[in-house]
């Protein structure tokens, strides 16, 4: 870890501080505007989650200063959920419904598919 | 640092302010070693709030409409509070733990307080919410009863809402406790720039529920 000053580290962590709140107001506004397609809207609002976590994580965690070992460690752990969130989603989008034995489809819905 | 370490090895760390344990060579390399275990223990809390954000990816492609209609039930506006608060948490956790490092010690007991204070107003919010939701019967899965739904499935975002806000509510509660703890060896003068190791990784653990909030609010208050 980096040697500073008290002032040195409050100048820099509240420049940081004003980084995630401006960030937020962000992704609430962004929130209210249609880009034409719910999941463009979804990807928004995660890159700037992803944004802010990532400002928290190097900063305020001081992995950017940091021996790199916390930094692979962390960054594994991330990669690892990645794998397990791209897998599931992907198996999920390209194969049938798979509803529970015991679903009613509420009355006037459109009928089910199913399985093959 | 070699004299301290010296001393500290004599009495193997007890009565020492260094709180050197004797099977270390240095102070830098407890905390190093201190703070390695943190990051794996804060990769396994990842992973358990993964399983989570899998679960809600997974049904949330599933039932788009009823994710987008139950969503509508939640107040973005004390989402977005506790969202301001926590960040501001965050930033005081992080000023507390540059004072251990500079040796302010009345700065560091301030800083802990102001962010077991942010704590507790989290809490507070998310007390108000969860009490509005079991008002309107907005309850997970079969203890759903709210009236007058047009889109079925709701109660599925509801069983992902309280599971994941619970959980993460469970760990600024446990937050908490820490911080109560670290603010009371703070006032026994137990911190220095030679030794800050339990208010670093406290910092740290705060800071990845910082984290997982920073994903749970736009997923579970602004999705369209």
């Amino acid at each position: 870890m980096i040697e500073r000053s008290l002032s040195s580290w409050t100048r820099h962590y509240i420049i940081i501080l004003a980084a995630l709140l401006v960030l937020t107001v962000v992704t609430v506004v962004v929130a209210g505007i249609n880009f034409g397609a719910p999941s463009i809207n979804v990807i928004v609002a995660l890159t700037i989650a992803a944004t802010k976590g990532t400002l928290v994580a190097l900063y305020f965690m001081h992995l950017r200063h940091d021996h790199p070992i916390n930094a692979i460690v962390f960054a594994t752990g991330l990669a690892i959920l990645a794998l397990f969130l791209i897998f599931c989603l992907i198996d999920v989008e390209t194969r049938a419904p798979i509803e529970p034995a015991n679903f009613k489809p509420p009355a006037g819905a459109a009928p089910q598919r199913t399985a093959p | 640092m070699t004299d301290s370490a010296g001393t500290a090895h004599a009495g193997h760390g007890h009565g020492s302010k260094d709180f050197l344990q004797h099977h270390f060579a240095d102070p830098g390399q407890q905390f190093a070693a201190s703070k390695l275990g943190m990051w794996l223990f804060l990769v396994t809390e990842l992973l358990l709030f993964g399983g989570l954000f899998v679960g809600y990816g997974i049904m949330h492609t599933r039932h788009p409409e009823a994710f987008q209609a139950a969503h509508v039930h939640l107040d973005r506006v004390l989402g977005m509070v506790n969202t301001v608060v926590l960040l501001l948490s965050s930033f005081t956790m992080a000023m507390a733990v540059a004072c251990a490092q500079t040796n302010r010690r009345k700065l560091l007991v301030i800083f802990l307080a102001i962010t077991l204070l942010f704590a507790g107003v989290f809490m507070c919010v998310k007390y108000f919410e969860y009490a509005h939701k079991f008002h309107e019967g907005l309850l997970p899965g079969k203890y759903y009863s709210h009236a007058g739904d047009t889109v079925p499935g709701q109660f599925m975002f509801f069983s992902f809402y309280f599971m994941m806000t619970g959980l993460h509510g469970i760990h600024v509660l446990a937050g908490m406790v820490v911080i109560a703890w670290i603010l009371r060896r703070a006032l026994r003068g137990d911190f220095s720039d030679r030794y800050y190791t339990p208010v670093d990784l406290t910092g740290l653990y705060w800071h990845l529920v910082d984290i997982i909030w920073i994903f749970l609010f736009p997923l579970l208050y602004l999705v369209s």
